[in-house]
């Protein structure tokens, strides 16, 4: 990847996730961990590879996103934020009853936001609709999903799975956050869904495992995505929950927890070291 | 008797599907391999680029109705009573209805005159169930010709609809001229002694019932909810007013449904004794439909004793 574009992408993760993790402390609760352990993915997604405007959000021809781990929003939210869906500022009334950031993505009241999510499992369903339409109205807008590895957990995803593979739904791109952390601890203890990449080529996709921080393999795996045909593509994203704040790290406590002032100043000078370190 | 029509409402669906895709080329239709039996096979043999098979998944089937609807497509998803509206409730509760999407459900096999498949496949719950979502239309129609018009009305109207289908082939008794409109409830009959407000196939049960009762004297408004949301409260407070009383008749469980609907609606603006004929918070049982009917009480006769009952009540 270029390397400038790189510096690019990396400054607008960061930036990401601060706005991530002050949306979650303005709000008091949240999902931090999961939003910014896909910061990479969304930077790419919402700067390279997604055609989506900021200025016509309902454009019939855009590209369309759907985080079917809803519970991400402040992820996404900040992305759409920073790409100037909405105003900035407005990222600090998440959750709030006098705003429109709903706690889970809601495509009634959010701007760029393509699906209603936040029960698990059934945005993957929708976004294979939305692939589906796209082929029988002969456009060519493309389609991604990001589910969680624990959502997978949900047995709809694998019936969307089996559909999507059954009708070659090769302009459908699902992305697998596997952190490897759910709520009650980690998958395998939980309830192993794995392996993932094989199970998705079971049911009939192309699927790749890459590093889900790493935005030459990113890139790989997208560009990778458009030239498969007649298949439609799986990314497994290994990731780490909660990266780039360092106590939030692989701690399944900070899936759905809001930092304190004192852990929110840390995670904020940590953030914005890194965001310095980068600019320099 | 002889010249009486009988036509199952889902055979109206598959047809209207079909001739409505003529004049509107904005839809695509879902089944959840049940094609043949929901009668959107009609539909598939006559537009088969615009119909997709879920296959035997009715969850993911909503959601991809969901999606399909977010591009500007209106899509009509049809399965069984039982799995449209108990299996994927959630689905069509957060993907569709709180969205707020065009999706039209159409549901075949609902209640117990689906008959010899038994209680596991017998809905007398899905209109509780779709009561409850905020923002959707549901429909019972009464015959194939309320059944027929209600698909064209459903794909006029922004948001989702929930229609609900017999699988019983059942007396038709609107004509062609019938101006159906949703929301709207029709006052078939006029009486002064009490109400008797229908849905479904209890709709011609109850025109039975106010013949008869007017050989006994006793005369009855008979009102047809086919919408049963929103349920037109006008039509039924004027007529409580006038009666006095009121009997509810559906083919659904007393709770939630048709009886609940109009309870709630005179409770709030014009109480008034209202005995309910339904299921009486019982699972069904395998058997010929029309026999379960009366054996369950969803009859004339059964409509006959309960007004009487509901006058003495007053």
């Amino acid at each position: 990847m270029d390397q400038a574009l790189k510096k690019d992408l990396k400054v607008f993760a960061t930036k990401l996730r601060i706005g991530a993790v002050e949306a979650v402390y303005s709000a008091s609760s949240g999902h931090p961990g999961g939003s910014i352990s896909i910061a990479e993915l969304l930077s790419y997604l919402y700067n390279v590879e997604m055609r989506v405007d900021p200025k016509n959000p309902k454009d019939e021809n855009r590209d369309r996103f759907v985080l079917s781990k809803g519970h991400a929003a402040p992820g996404v939210y900040s992305a759409l934020a920073l790409k100037g869906f909405f105003p900035y500022d407005d990222l600090k009334t998440l959750r709030k009853s006098d705003s429109y950031l709903q706690g889970h993505p809601s495509m009634t009241y959010v701007p760029g936001i393509d699906m209603s999510t936040g029960s698990l499992g059934q945005g993957i369903s929708a976004a294979v609709g939305m692939a589906l339409s796209a082929k029988y109205q002969k456009k060519d807008f493309r389609v991604y999903t990001i589910l969680g590895d624990g959502e997978i957990e949900e047995g709809q995803v694998w019936e969307a799975a089996m559909f999507a593979g059954n009708k070659k739904l090769d302009n459908l791109v699902a992305i697998v956050d596997y952190n490897n952390l759910q709520i009650d601890g980690t998958l395998d203890d939980v309830n192993s869904p794995y392996p993932i990449k094989e199970k998705f080529e079971a049911f009939g996709w192309n699927a790749v495992e890459i590093d889900g921080h790493d935005f030459d393999q990113i890139e790989k795996a997208f560009n990778e995505a458009k030239a498969c045909k007649g298949k439609p593509t799986c990314i497994v994203a290994k990731t780490v929950k909660g990266k780039g704040v360092s106590y939030m790290e692989n701690e399944c406590g900070w899936h759905g927890a809001a930092p304190n002032k004192e852990q929110f100043e840390i995670a904020m000078n940590e953030l914005n070291a890194a965001l310095k370190e980068l600019e320099a | 008797m002889a010249d009486i029509i009988k036509k199952a409402t889902r055979d109206a669906y598959g047809e209207a599907l079909a001739e409505l895709g003529k004049v509107n080329s904005d839809f695509v239709v879902l089944d959840a391999d049940l094609a043949k039996a929901t009668k959107t096979g009609i539909f598939k043999a006559a537009f088969p680029e615009r119909f997709f098979d879920c296959g035997i998944a009715e969850s993911n089937m909503m959601g991809i109705a969901a999606g399909i609807a977010s591009t500007g497509l209106t899509v009509f998803a049809s399965t069984f009573a039982m799995f449209a509206a108990g299996r994927a409730f959630e689905q069509v509760r957060n993907s569709i209805g709180y969205p707020h999407l065009n999706v039209k459900i159409g549901a075949t096999h609902a209640g117990v005159s689906a008959g010899e498949d038994g209680a596991s496949h017998q809905c007398n719950e899905d209109i509780a169930l779709m009561r409850t979502i905020p923002g959707m239309t549901i429909i019972n129609p009464a015959d194939a010709v309320e059944a027929k018009k209600a698909v064209f009305a459903a794909a006029k109207i922004d948001g989702p609809v929930y229609m609900r289908f017999g699988r019983m082939a059942v007396p038709t008794i609107f004509d062609d001229s019938y101006n159906f409109e949703i929301g709207k409830g029709n006052l078939l009959k006029e009486g002064s002694d009490c109400t008797v407000i229908a849905t479904g196939l209890l709709v011609n049960e109850a025109l039975i019932a106010a013949e008869e009762l007017k050989n006994e004297g006793i005369s009855v408004d008979v009102i047809n909810i086919a919408t049963i949301k929103p349920l037109d409260v006008d039509l039924v407070v004027s007529s409580a007013k006038k009666t006095g009383c009121v009997v509810t008749a559906e083919e659904h469980n007393i709770i939630g449904g048709l009886g609940g609907a109009v309870c709630e609606a005179l409770s709030e603006n014009y109480p008034v004794p209202v005995i309910r004929i339904g299921m009486n918070d019982v699972f069904g049982k395998s058997g010929d439909g029309a026999k379960l009917l009366h054996e369950f009480g969803l009859d004339a006769e059964n409509i006959k004793a309960q007004v009487k009952k509901a006058i003495s009540l007053k």
